[in-house]
């Protein structure tokens, strides 16, 4: 018989050696220099580092694209799936182990594109898990093809001219498909990055981060007007304290789904931190809960003496 | 087993008032889909489990939601009960549209009852005994009351239960077990239908009566109590049963009822079933839930599995377990998705993309559907594979009696191996069968493994070398060849040498059965070997092919462009044997015996002509 989920994700490993940069490093990365995607994973350290999960609680997964090569750059348990299907691959995960930390990467053709459908499903379902999208507004592996984040106008191999049609906006269809926790970042941000990917790995649901993730190759530039460094600005989300105070009257409630999408319509670059944030069961509880119903009903049958019963009403 | 030539069904041929003893009989209850005939039918069919009778069924439903016309056809009776029978002994028509389409499946000096109120049947054709019953009035009648006609079927089966001296108190008691959860009103109104069918005056028609030989009723040999299902019922427990307790799914016709009862059944077991938004999706959470640890399964029909194929390819590739089953219907495309159909057999041998080897099993009756399952589930964790079952619509919805499994006996306990591995531990070893490490599990060296989709090494890093590419593609190869050295040379029925030997796979095996019969009453010396380990074959197939002069493979698909089905077109190739043949159809029904013995005949006449 197999025990109920007891949805207990294991807690920080404090009767062990901390976890470091260099026992989470693997593979050296394969990106282009200067790639943006580098920082993100070392975002990815620091967050493993402060949280120090247990080593082998943790799960790094990607799909396919040059920021889903990530999971051979951590060293921890992980897979790389097929194209835009990472999402239910590691819902399953999550689904099948409550014990674990899920962490899933991708590009924003592998999130939005082909993945679109089950991004908006698993998100529905509010599973928890992390969900990292390294957004360069364009495809890096396959060499410049137009992406579901191209801004109109963009010249790609497959729109020679300028690409016209209407690009998503992320963090709007993020709002709407229900996801739980939904933050925005840059990464030349590093502390903000860092902190973004903490509190979604501390949310109990699906959480999800858009990290604008330069490909210095294909879309060099793409995203200086976020970046002080290159005269750009890096406007953050004000997030409601609740304390009374006048001042909080202007600040974003993060509880509250309108008020986030009227934020993700602002113009480009727009904001960035947490746009929503909402407590709401997970499917990982309300499975568990389903179970322990069955359960109950069962009155403490064996998983034979039930099958035996069924059995014997087919007679 | 009895004997392949044993007498062709004795029907039953009556002389007013006489009380014929008969060995089987076929009944074909034809109306409309909200008849409840489906209902009645399983009851009979449970009675004849209940009975240490054997029992087949069949039944057309309508792909049209809001019903339409459907049969449910039982066999009953004793010895070895193996197709649903060609023709019908009785009919019973609801309708008129019942009565047309439904008299030429009824044999010549059959019985036909139909119900008078809404039945004119032609009284001048002398072929057959017609007895009309006033079904819905006398319904209406007995229950009395706003149920209007509901319960008709439960007057047919009281009518069923007094021609055929069925064991009234068996069926009462199944009667109330199946409406026992409802209100009282509702087993009433049950009862108060089937009392009066049963009372119905039909002695005082032109007819006889009819009861099983009881001698010949052969107690089962295992000494334990029959149970009655269908394919999928006995798929999905057999699931269970395995330790299988995680899975998901996407909605399609037949596959959608294996994956609601599981829905249904898994959380009282502790796993779950998720319904996925589309099968790439079913799969991919499928294939998480064997990384996870927990061997899964998903499944579908034809369409779906074709959705599937990217990621099947990854599981090969990556080699995670897991089960898919394919309840195969009509194609291709949405084709006949109420039909049966066995064309997806190259779809499950060699879908998805590269050299992608995993292995494919087909049940042969509802029984081992049940066994076939825990077979699936062990080959999927010693091999770490995946493992196509390969069933199809005739099979899912057939309810079929069996012994009862020794579920103490074979029952297989869930487990998550989260052992710490050494520190050699290997995600892809090239000397052994790969073990997946699931996540949590501890690894000696403090490097953890990535499973991957991409060509790798033995730790799994991706590579490009075009030497480990050759030795990973073998790897992968290598261990279904070992597997294949363990099958068993499969059992041959029939002669041991001589003109014909009849191959199928999957649901034919019980018509192809009854056709060796016939085929050797009339003195071809024949035999039968059926296939359930389809990748890989089991060895030793070339040396029984030769003792036969021709190897006829039976199988439910289309010739093709050279004239030969799949399984026949892929024996042609591994054995390279011209005596292999084929006989082939696409009608979407199954196989009727008097088919498959008139086209082996034609074969064998056009070769020796
Ligand atoms: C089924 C399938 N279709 C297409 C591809 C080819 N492909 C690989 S990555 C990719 C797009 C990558 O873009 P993105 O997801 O934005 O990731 P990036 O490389 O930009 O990080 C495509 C089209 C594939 N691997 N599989
Ligand atoms: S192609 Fe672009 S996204 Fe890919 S590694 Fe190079 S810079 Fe990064
Ligand atoms: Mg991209």
């Amino acid at each position: 018989m197999s025990a109920p989920s007891t949805l207990s994700p294991a807690a920080p490993a404090t009767d062990r050696a901390p976890l470091t940069k260099k026992s989470l490093t693997a593979d050296h990365p394969t990106w282009c220099p200067g790639c943006g995607d580098f920082a993100v994973l070392a975002c990815y350290y620091r967050a493993l580092e402060k949280l120090n999960y247990p080593h082998e609680k943790i799960v790094t997964m990607a799909g396919i694209g040059c920021s889903s090569r990530f999971p051979y750059f951590v060293n921890s348990h992980g897979g790389h799936y097929i194209h835009g299907r990472s999402l239910p691959f590691s819902a399953g995960i999550s689904l099948g182990r409550d014990d674990l930390h899920v962490f899933v990467f991708g590009g924003d053709g592998d999130g939005f594109s082909i993945g679109g459908n089950h991004l908006d499903h698993v998100a529905r379902k509010n599973v928890r898990l992390t969900y990292v999208i390294m957004d360069n507004f364009v495809y890096g592996l396959t060499k410049k093809q137009t992406s579901p984040t191209s801004p109109i106008g963009f010249k790609t191999k497959t729109d020679p001219t300028g690409s016209f049609d209407q690009p998503i906006n992320p963090m709007r269809k993020l709002v709407d498909s229900g996801a739980t926790f939904i933050a925005r970042s840059h990464a030349t941000q590093v502390n903000h990055m860092t902190e973004m990917i903490m509190r979604a790995a501390q949310h109990d649901g699906f959480s999800v981060v858009e990290i604008l993730s330069e490909c210095v190759e294909f879309y060099p530039g793409a995203f200086d007007a976020a970046n002080p460094r290159k005269g750009g600005a890096f406007p953050l989300i004000d997030e409601k304290k609740h304390d009374g105070s006048p001042e909080d009257a202007n600040r974003h409630d993060t509880s509250d789904d309108l008020a986030a999408f009227r934020l993700a319509s602002e113009l480009w670059p727009g904001r960035f931190g947490v746009f929503y944030e909402k407590k709401r069961p997970t499917k990982n509880q309300l499975e568990a809960d389903l179970i322990a119903r069955a359960r109950e009903k069962t009155k403490g049958a064996s998983d034979l003496q039930l099958l035996q019963n069924t059995f014997a009403r087919m007679r | 087993m009895v004997s392949p030539n044993s007498a062709a069904t004795p029907g039953p041929q009556g002389n007013a008032g006489e009380v014929r003893t008969l060995n089987d009989v076929v009944i074909r209850l034809a109306g409309n889909s909200q008849d409840g005939i489906q209902t009645i039918g399983g009851f009979l069919a449970r009675l004849a489990g209940r009975s240490d009778q054997e029992v087949m069924t069949y039944m057309t439903i309508p792909s049209t939601i809001s019903g339409g016309p459907s049969i449910f056809q039982v066999r009953m009776g004793n010895g070895d009960i193996l197709s649903s029978g060609d023709q019908a002994d009785f009919l019973v028509a609801f309708y008129q549209h019942s009565y047309e389409s439904h008299l030429s499946s009824l044999r010549n000096g059959g019985v036909l009852i139909y119900d008078t109120d809404h039945v004119k049947p032609n009284l001048d054709d002398k072929r057959f005994t017609a007895i009309g019953v006033p079904i819905t009035g006398a319904t209406v009648e007995a229950v009395g009351g706003s149920s209007k006609d509901k319960g008709k079927n439960l007057f047919v089966l009281g009518l069923i239960a007094r021609v055929f001296n069925l064991d009234v108190e068996k069926l009462a008691a199944l009667v109330k077990e199946r409406f026992g959860g409802k209100t009282e009103d509702i087993v009433r109104n049950a009862m108060l239908a089937f009392d009066a069918g049963y009372a119905w005056p039909a002695d005082n028609i032109r007819d006889c009566f009819y009861r099983f030989d009881k001698a010949t009723a052969s107690a089962s040999a295992s000494g334990r109590p029959q149970v009655t299902m269908d394919g999928n019922t006995a798929l999905t427990y057999g699931l269970i049963t395995a330790g299988v307790r995680y899975g998901s799914g996407y909605p399609i016709t037949p596959w959608s009822t294996i994956m609601e009862m599981l829905r249904a059944e898994l959380p009282k077991y502790g796993g779950l079933f998720v319904q996925a938004e589309d099968e790439l999706g079913a799969i991919s959470y499928a294939i998480g839930f064997s990384y996870s640890g927990h061997l899964a399964i998903t499944g579908s029909s034809g369409p779906g599995l074709s959705l599937k194929m990217e990621a099947l390819g990854w599981a090969v590739m990556a080699e995670m377990p897991l089960i898919i089953i394919n309840v195969q219907r009509g194609g291709p495309s949405t084709g006949m998705p109420t039909n049966v159909e066995q064309s997806d057999l190259m779809q499950a041998l060699y879908g998805s993309h590269g050299d992608a080897p995993r292995v494919v099993l087909a049940p042969r009756n509802v029984e081992d559907c049940f066994y076939i399952a825990i077979e699936a589930a062990r080959l999927a964790r010693e091999y770490s594979t995946p493992v196509i079952i390969l069933t199809d619509m005739a099979l899912a919805s057939r309810i079929e009696a069996f012994d009862e499994p020794d579920l103490a006996k074979i029952m297989v306990p869930p487990s998550l191996d989260l052992s710490p591995r050494p520190a050699d531990f290997k995600p892809y070893p090239l000397d052994r069968i790969t073990r997946h490490a699931p996540p949590g599990s501890r690894i000696g060296s403090g490097v953890y493994p990535t499973v991957t989709g991409l060509e790798h090494d033995e730790m799994g890093h991706p590579t490009g070398s075009p030497a480990l590419h050759t030795k990973m593609t073998a790897k992968r190869r290598e261990k279904f060849k070992a597997l294949a050295a363990t099958l068993p040379v499969p059992e041959v029925f029939g002669d041991e040498s001589g003109e014909v030997l009849l191959v199928g796979w999957g649901s034919t095996f019980g018509p192809v059965r009854e056709a060796l019969g016939r085929l050797r009453q009339n003195g071809t010396r024949a035999a039968q070997l059926h296939l359930r380990h389809l990748n890989p074959l089991p060895q030793g197939l070339e040396d029984v092919f030769k003792r036969y002069r021709d190897v006829i493979v039976v199988e439910m698909n289309d010739e093709g462009l050279y004239g030969y089905g799949q399984m026949a077109s892929l024996l042609r190739a591994r054995y390279a044997n011209p005596s292999i043949r084929s006989l082939t159809k696409t009608d979407g029904l199954t196989f009727r015996v008097s088919e498959i013995v008139s086209g082996v005949t034609q074969r064998l006449t056009a070769a020796t002509a």
